[in-house]
């Protein structure tokens, strides 16, 4: 076991880990972070994304060892200060960019990257920035549109109305 | 997984030193390693971690060459490759977001997958690859199917890529994957064009030489109007036949003059 510590939404935390414990387990299990999800455990979902030193990351395809000494970002940490839903959560909410929801958590976190780099990306920039991240039941269009309503542009003419 | 233990030098000597110890192997940004592990594909008894390495990160001109070191994440090379275009957006355009955060160039081409995109800009470029003991050009250093001409044990600490006159990719993406069913690199220099095709044969990454020839005499995509890359040793599996790949690659290289600047 390795003695590892960390930043996990602005909260010191430690823990004891295997070399093989994945960093999504470690938030899971060690510290009952379960917002981020395991959907496919294959590197091809995204639903277990969150932000390692600002940086968007599967955190089922990096060890818990190599985040040791990290500021690491997970979708518990993305609402306000006082608790409300954060604009892009509120967003998604509003323009129903979920239906089972089993992926928001990886969709939240990777649309929340791309606004911090491109505060006003354009629907063909979300859809490539998106390209890691799997949605079984929106067909996206409604995630799209989410996520171009965070960023304060008109969604109106926006497929799937 | 089966249980291992994983190490975070912070020197490259101190990375060969542990390399050194029995079933240790090299962790890059382990976006292919890690799904192999979690498959029982591979069993190291220790993963010698190469992200903590800062002496073999970022990227630099000097004149000509821009520089790359081994564990510079695809991102990087995105945002900084800016002297060498078709590398940046090459690199830009590997897997997605979270994948270019962690993978680097140097895991990329240790690994040398027949269906990744570095190691056609690699040969085309005509780069060579820096190890922690010695130098390899790239005409060398690819020897098929997930084969190299590293030793065990050996770290890529840098690549060294001249710069071309012209030079473009152009990748037909897989779209499940999202690697290369068939990319094509082409680079224009003074002395010759090089023309390197990824994700069609099964010994990996190869030069279309006809295609080499007629672009050094005219750099256009008319000049590659009467050649056809054969079909034989290309992949054929449920993605598409050799037959169709073969047509790819004369597509792709086409666009890629088309497109290269």
């Amino acid at each position: 076991m390795t003695k590892i510590s960390m930043t996990v939404n602005g909260r010191q935390v430690t823990g004891d880990v295997e070399g093989r414990t994945l960093l999504v387990d470690f938030l899971r299990e060690n510290l009952r972070l379960t917002g981020t999800h395991v959907g496919c455990d294959t590197s091809q979902c995204g639903a277990c994304t969150v932000h390692v030193n600002g940086l968007q990351v599967k955190s089922c395809t990096m060890f818990a060892v190599e985040a040791d000494g990290a500021e690491v970002g997970t979708v518990e940490g993305q609402q306000n200060a006082d608790g409300s839903l954060s604009t892009l959560q509120a967003a998604f909410q509003e323009h129903h960019g979920l239906q089972c929801g089993f992926c928001t958590p990886g969709m939240i976190m990777a649309a929340s990257s791309l606004l911090k780099v491109n505060p006003k990306p354009t629907e063909a920039e979300i859809r490539h920035h998106l390209e890691g991240n799997i949605c079984r039941c929106t067909g996206y269009h409604n995630i799209v549109k989410a996520i171009m309503a965070a960023s304060g542009q008109d969604v109106s003419k926006i497929a799937a109305e | 997984m089966y249980a291992f233990d994983v190490t975070r030098p912070k020197t490259v000597a101190d990375a060969v030193a542990a390399l050194a110890g029995e079933d240790a192997q090299a962790l890059g940004g382990g976006q292919t390693l890690i799904p192999t592990l979690k498959q029982r594909l591979a069993s190291p008894a220790v993963l010698v971690s190469l992200s903590a390495i800062d002496e073999i990160k970022g990227v630099c001109q000097d004149g000509n060459v821009l520089s790359i070191g081994g564990g510079t994440t695809h991102a990087t090379v995105a945002a900084e490759a800016g002297a060498y275009p078709a590398l940046a957006a090459l690199a830009a355009n590997i897997g997605d977001p979270a994948v270019r955060s962690r993978g680097t160039i140097g895991g990329s081409l240790a690994n040398n997958d027949p269906s990744a995109c570095y190691p056609s800009a690699a040969l085309a470029s005509n780069a060579t690859i820096v190890t922690n003991n010695r130098e390899i050009a790239a005409d060398d250093y690819f020897q098929g199917l997930f084969t190299t001409a590293l030793n065990e044990g050996e770290i890529i600490t840098g690549v060294k890529f001249p710069i071309p006159q012209a030079a473009n990719y152009q990748k037909f993406v897989q779209p499940a994957s999202r690697f290369s069913l068939v990319g094509v690199f082409v680079a224009k220099y003074a002395d010759g064009v090089r023309v390197a095709v990824t994700g069609a044969s099964e010994n990996g990454v190869f030069r279309w030489s006809e295609a080499e020839a007629a672009l050094s005499a005219s750099f256009s995509a008319a000049a590659l109007e009467g050649l056809t890359a054969s079909a034989d040793g290309l992949i054929n599996d449920l993605h598409g036949d050799a037959e169709y790949r073969a047509h790819l690659i004369k597509v792709m290289t086409k666009r890629a003059v088309a497109a290269a600047k």
